[in-house]
């Protein structure tokens, strides 16, 4: 083997070495996990699993996060999209300035937040819903995906518009028949960050939630029981919760590789 | 089909882009805009097309007054100096879909694309993506889509500019015959004097927003009706010089005068503008080159069978285009010759007086 290779073969084994460490817990009994150091699992389980797959209250915790990740995602993109295409080709007062100011929104930290949502939901009676949690990160969301996009359509020549309003397409058919198809990588990378940072987020998805929103990562907290601390069962849980990003990785890949070279991502 | 601006201005914030401009453009022939880069052109056809507003005047197609419908209502085609085309679809459905979005029959828009295709030779293309294409065929591509669509009225924007030399020439000479009996109202820009004329047809003078001149190319070439206009309609640039006429004499310089005749000789006495073009002033001299410029050649240029030669003679700078080479060294003092019939002379306002 060439000596070339040896440092990204290290690089990578550092990098996968806990991903390998939770997946091999997973497999084991917690009594295997706390007796010592095992490189594989002595005693192949999928019991773990099996009790995910099985208490309501562990999988209701994947359909929740689910469900409200992939809500914000759908409102974060719906509204970035005339957002960023305003931004891209109109010229207006305060342009520059409200661009800038959208994005700050994301350099306040989300516990600062935590308070006035809850209060505010508490309120209107939106707590412990999906919605309350896909609005609340649409706030770091929406300025994100408008920044993405707006340098994906800008990168779509003004000519282009020009031509299909020629051509005799209307706005709205011209955006959706012309505009999109052209940006779909945009959208790609858009979406694949507001999934991430929804899929992840916790301090905002617990407090807004108390059971029938309640994600994994709240479920995985309280697993403490008579038995003392299920760490078998929290590995399962954790490998679990590393799929849905994985297979959406494995979609945009090729976007984001334009989005780097785009210089927006 | 007939165009015609009455007025039109286009203001953006406190800048005038397009100062008042009346113009009455016919199909038939090529109505080419000709001006400099930032001349206006681009706006003027913007205005034209409906992606601009008007800040004042109107515009009528064939005596309807179109100055506030919108762009889908007006039924033209449009094509740009860069290649425009739709990138996620074939060429098939790029030319098809002006044709889809008029909602015409599958069978019809089958038949017009084909004929479009065949027309600019991109049959074998019709299943590939813009970005498969070359240049040349990304243009022809966009100029398909312009006249599968009958459009009453056809904008190219510099179509050619982006093209290599070659290409140019090739879809130039292609160009008429394509919109030829289309009846749409054809509208040419360019910043090349001799695309102009090549093209033949009606010649508008763009130059910083206005239109100076408008009419038959080849009228306007001869006989420009400003000092600006014969600028804009001249490559190289043409060549002026203060001059003043005492008696049947026109004085170039104290040692440098030649004699008048046609109207030029009716003209009062005092100062002229005169403009002669570069290929008027030859190295070589026959019967009718009378008068003889002594200058000091700075820079010379051989393009091909073409020699030109800039020299100055005082303190103005001339150009000589002739045909043939001649080996002209810088530095080196040189005779150029003109016929004065060619010399047009104008008036300190700016007119043309002969």
């Amino acid at each position: 083997m060439q000596k070339r290779y040896i440092i990204p073969i290290v690089y990578i084994l550092f990098l996968m070495l806990p991903i390998y460490w939770l997946i091999a817990m997973s497999f084991k009994t917690t009594g295997e996990i706390l007796s010592g150091f095992s490189l594989f699992p002595q005693t192949w389980t999928f019991d773990n699993y099996r009790v995910i797959f099985t208490d309501p209250t562990w999988y209701w915790g994947y359909f929740n996060s689910i469900a409200y990740v992939t809500l914000n995602t759908v409102i974060s993109i719906a509204v970035a999209l005339p957002a960023a295409y305003a931004f891209s080709r109109y010229r207006f007062l305060g342009d520059k300035q409200l661009f800038f100011w959208l994005l700050t929104n994301r350099m306040a930290p989300a516990a600062v937040f935590a308070l006035p949502f809850f209060q505010l939901y508490s309120a209107v009676g939106l707590f412990d819903t999906y919605l309350a949690v896909a609005l609340a990160h649409a706030l770091f969301n929406v300025p994100l995906a408008v920044w993405i996009l707006e340098g994906f359509m800008s990168g779509v020549p003004k000519e282009l518009d020009e031509t299909a309003y020629v051509d005799g397409y209307s706005f709205p058919r011209f955006f959706f028949k012309i505009f999109l198809p052209n940006i779909k990588a945009g959208v790609g990378v858009a979406a694949f960050f507001c999934f991430m940072f929804s899929w992840v987020e916790l301090l905002l998805a617990k407090t807004l939630t108390a059971v029938y929103a309640k994600p994994i990562a709240a479920t995985m907290t309280k697993t403490a029981s008579s038995a003392g601390y299920e760490l078998g069962l929290l590995a399962a849980a954790g490998v679990l919760t590393i799929i849905p990003g994985a297979i959406v990785i494995w979609f945009v890949r090729n976007y984001i590789a334009k989005g780097f070279a785009m210089g927006r991502v | 089909m007939t165009l015609e601006l009455k007025q039109v201005t286009k203001r953006v914030g406190a800048l005038t882009y397009i100062k008042p401009t009346s113009l009455k453009l016919e199909a038939g022939h090529f109505n080419v805009l000709l001006g400099e880069t930032g001349s206006g052109k681009t706006s003027l056809i913007k205005l034209m097309a409906g992606l601009e507003p008007l800040a004042s005047g109107q515009i009528f197609m064939d005596g309807q007054d179109v100055s506030k419908l919108s762009t889908q209502k007006r039924n033209i085609s449009l094509v740009h100096q860069f290649f425009v085309n739709y990138p996620h679809m074939t060429v098939f459905e790029n030319i098809a879909s002006p044709l889809q979005v008029a909602g015409m029959a599958k069978s019809e828009i089958q038949g017009r694309v084909e004929e479009a295709a065949d027309i600019l030779k991109l049959r074998p293309m019709l299943n590939r993506r813009p970005d498969e294409l070359s240049g040349g065929q990304q243009q022809r591509c966009a100029l398909a889509r312009a006249i599968a669509k009958e459009s009453n009225a056809v904008f190219l924007d510099e179509p050619l500019a982006n093209l290599d030399y070659k290409l140019r020439e090739e879809l130039r000479e292609q160009l008429p015959e394509l919109f030829a009996g289309r009846g749409a109202v054809v509208v040419y820009a360019t910043s090349e004097p001799e695309e102009a004329l090549l093209l033949g047809g009606y010649t508008a003078l763009m130059n910083d927003g206005n239109m100076t001149q408008f009419g038959p190319t080849a009228d306007i070439y001869r006989a420009p009706h400003d000092l600006v206009s014969a600028k804009v309609f001249s490559n190289p640039p043409i060549n002026t010089a203060p001059v003043v006429k005492k008696g049947t004499r026109m004085q170039l310089s104290p040692d440098l005068s030649w004699e008048l005749t046609g109207t030029a000789a009716g003209l009062t006495d005092g100062d002229y503008t005169m403009a002669v073009r570069p290929h008027h002033v030859t190295p070589t001299q026959t019967p009718d080159t009378r008068v003889a410029l002594t200058g000091t050649v700075l820079v010379a240029e051989l393009s091909g069978s073409e020699s030109s030669a800039h020299f100055s003679m005082g303190d103005q700078n001339w150009v000589s285009l002739a045909a043939g080479v001649f080996p002209y060294r810088i530095g080196e003092v040189h005779q150029f010759f003109m016929d004065p019939q060619h010399c047009l002379y104008f008036a300190p306002d700016g007119r043309l007086v002969a």
